[in-house]
């Protein structure tokens, strides 16, 4: 398969199976039916295994076994779905058990409804589910960039031992694009688990667990977790950076927002703005770094997202007032347009 | 000789008194001695009553009882 | 042990001892509470059936959260409820294991009930052991799905009303009438014949598992001397006066191929 046209959702499921998935199980849910049914079709002919479980709890929790087992496994969902899924991420983050977790956000709270969102951003980078921990969190911007974020989220939740999760929208899922699809990696080259549950034959028993009793052992497995962490924050911050050399008004925006940010740069360039776009990949661990250093020499730092100002609040603790701050989002589903956008840039920039 | 001998890891007997209960012999009862946790440790108060039947191996919530039966001359060890 | 076994005088020979998938780890459970016996005959399951070096166990919440400390086998801790949901991913993904949870009624029959009923409708090829002792221990003694009615707990003082919180759930009851497991069925561990009847079934559970045959669940119905403010031996006279008047011992579903 080289190029091919497909759908946010699709690229998702078709690029998870080259990353080597072996177990996937989910509910299904709106807006990311198509990825789903990918799964259903295409997972067991190429010698995985499809569960279509009773609830979203459930799915997390297979997931949860199938990780356990030491296999690649992954589910997705979207909003709804993903809230019901927070207690067994919470599980397996402090089981240290890597796995792969799809948000195809939605308009919420609540029911809400089926149209792009970005309201789960505090549940995703912030926790989400009891306790201290922390999920990867990547958002792609493009249906080929989703491919290639699975097969990166895959990759650094092994090596980290740290839950990954892809955090897109309706929008994306939905999305039809070319995409350069990459080969399937080499089992060979998965790292080996020597704490998976493989039967305990000439070593002493593998224990998979999040629980322990006694406090200071609990602390120090907390403290690994962090040390993880800090080592993540360290290493894997990912950003892109669109006209920033000698921007003004300096865009944040992630996801598909950050597609339509692009546009917006593009035609207030051609107005004579002098604007530029940093587009968070990493979402966690956050680009607070090269924000900050952007922040130094722009005066204007303006936040647009689908939702009422969540990762406004990271984008604050990255500038902490080297320039002004202000915000543009939407709520309920609602996408502004490149030219709402625009207007709300010219606010910002004398004229 | 006794025909059978049960012996009770004091450690992990937490003295429930089931194996007293059990025994259709009258064979085991509390020794009135005490383990480092605290609890009263049952004993064969009776030995020589003991056939070696295991029934109260068998309802020891601990499994702290090892139960040993005398074995007619050239028999083998059982697994 | 092995220091008191030279204690023994010539001529006698063991007969009864630890099963060796049994850890050293001492039981973390009350005095007289049937759990003990019921981990030993899994013990005794998987030493007989030679599966140790395959088995994973799937421990829950509850008095039996420290299950994975008193097996030679790996283990996985599950969250409250979801013991089958992990067991089915686990299973699913390495088809080789011998893979067991191990659950109270609290755990399997009140927030697990979903995960529950929808593993043994689908078949899982995994066992579950279902430790029914009407209360829930851990927390303190309070009102189980199983609680019989009129029995006090601290969450219903007066005893169990069966207008305000229903009738005691009768899990195998209700597995039994799906098509997905092979084998559901009912035991008891309060005397040393009904304790070998138990462990029929748990070997029975799991040799089902390794031939493949589907999902098997034994339920044991037990007692909690600790929270029924019970004497062990009152408590385990409970069990056969009370507790198996609502809960009649027995195979409920044996699919024979």
């Amino acid at each position: 398969m080289s190029r091919v046209l497909m759908r946010g959702n699709e690229a998702i499921a078709e690029a998870a199976i080259r990353a080597g998935l072996k177990c996937y199980f989910s509910y299904p849910i709106t807006p990311q039916g198509e990825l789903v049914e990918y799964m259903a079709r295409e997972l067991p002919k190429r010698g995985g295994v499809f569960l279509q479980a009773e609830s979203e709890v459930a799915a997390i929790n297979m997931v949860y076994g199938a990780a356990a087992a030491g296999v690649r496994t992954m589910t997705s969902s979207s909003s709804p779905g993903n809230s019901l899924k927070q207690e067994g991420i919470s599980y397996l983050a402090g089981a240290r058990l890597p796995a792969v977790i799809v948000n195809v956000m939605r308009g919420g709270p609540g029911l809400g409804n089926i149209a792009p969102a970005q309201g789960d951003y505090f549940q995703a980078t912030k926790g989400g589910g009891h306790g201290d921990y922390r999920l990867i969190v990547l958002a792609p911007s493009t249906v080929p960039e989703a491919a290639q974020l699975v097969m990166l989220a895959f990759d650094l939740s092994d090596r980290y031992r740290v839950p990954a999760m892809i955090l897109t929208d309706g929008m994306l899922g939905q999305m039809m694009e070319p995409v350069e699809l990459p080969p399937p990696v080499d089992e060979a080259t998965i790292p080996e688990k020597p704490w998976a549950l493989t039967g305990a034959k000439g070593r002493p028993p593998n224990v998979v667990r999040s629980f322990e009793l006694e406090p200071r052992k609990l602390k120090e497995m907390n403290l690994v977790l962090q040390e993880t962490y800090r080592e993540i924050e360290e290493n894997e911050v990912r950003w892109e950076e669109v006209e920033t050399e000698d921007a003004e008004i300096l865009l944040v925006a992630h996801g598909t927002v950050g597609r339509i940010v692009k546009t917006v740069v593009r035609q207030a360039r051609k107005e004579g703005i002098k604007a530029g776009l940093l587009r968070p990949i990493s979402l966690w661990p956050f680009p607070y770094g090269p924000l900050r250093r952007l922040a130094e020499r722009v005066p204007t730092v303006l936040t647009v997202e689908l939702s009422a100002g969540q990762m406004w609040e990271d984008v604050r603790l990255a500038v902490e007032g080297r320039a002004k701050t202000p915000f543009f989002g939407e709520l309920g589903g609602v996408v502004p347009t490149p030219r709402e956008i625009l207007s709300e840039v010219k606010k910002h920039v004398p004229a | 000789m006794l025909k059978g001998l049960v012996v009770i890891d004091r450690e992990r007997c937490k003295g429930c008194g089931l194996c007293i209960e059990s025994c259709p012999f009258g064979v085991l009862g509390f020794s009135g001695e005490y383990n480092s946790s605290g609890y009263n440790v049952a004993t064969m108060v009776q030995p020589e009553k003991c056939t070696g039947c295991a029934i109260c191996a068998q309802g020891c919530p601990d499994v702290a009882i090892e139960v040993y039966r005398l074995q007619p001359q050239g028999a083998k060890e059982a697994a | 042990m092995s220091q008191l076994s030279t204690q023994i005088p010539e001529g006698y020979v063991k007969v009864f001892s630890r099963p060796r998938s049994l850890s050293d780890a001492k039981y973390t459970y009350c005095p007289g509470c049937h759990h003990g016996i019921i981990g030993r005959l899994i013990a005794e399951a998987i030493d007989e059936l030679g599966i140790q070096e395959r088995a994973v166990g799937v421990a829950p919440v509850g008095c039996a959260v420290f299950l994975f400390r008193f097996y030679n086998v790996d283990f996985v801790q599950a969250a409250h409820g979801r013991a089958c949901a992990v067991a089915t991913g686990l299973k699913r993904a390495s088809p080789n294991l011998i893979v067991f949870t191990y659950q109270g009624d609290g755990d399997l029959a009140a927030i697990g009930t979903a995960e529950t009923v929808h593993a043994a409708n689908r078949g899982e090829n995994f066992t579950v052991i279902f430790v029914n002792n009407q209360i829930y221990g851990m927390t303190g003694g309070e009102m189980a799905p199983t609680t019989l009615p009129g029995q006090r707990t601290v969450t219903c003082p007066e005893g169990r009303d069966v207008k305000l919180t229903g009738h005691p759930l009768k899990v195998s009851e209700m597995l039994a009438q799906l098509d997905g497991p092979v084998y559901i069925t009912r035991q008891a561990v309060y005397d040393a014949r009904h304790i070998q009847m138990a462990k029929k079934a748990i070997l029975k559970a799991f040799r089902n598992q390794a031939e493949g045959k589907g999902f098997s669940l034994v339920e044991i119905v037990a007692d909690c001397p600790t929270n029924f403010q019970m004497s062990p031996v009152e408590a385990n006279r409970w069990v056969v006066e009370k507790a198996l008047q609502y809960f009649p011992l027995g195979d409920l579903k044996v699919k024979e191929d």
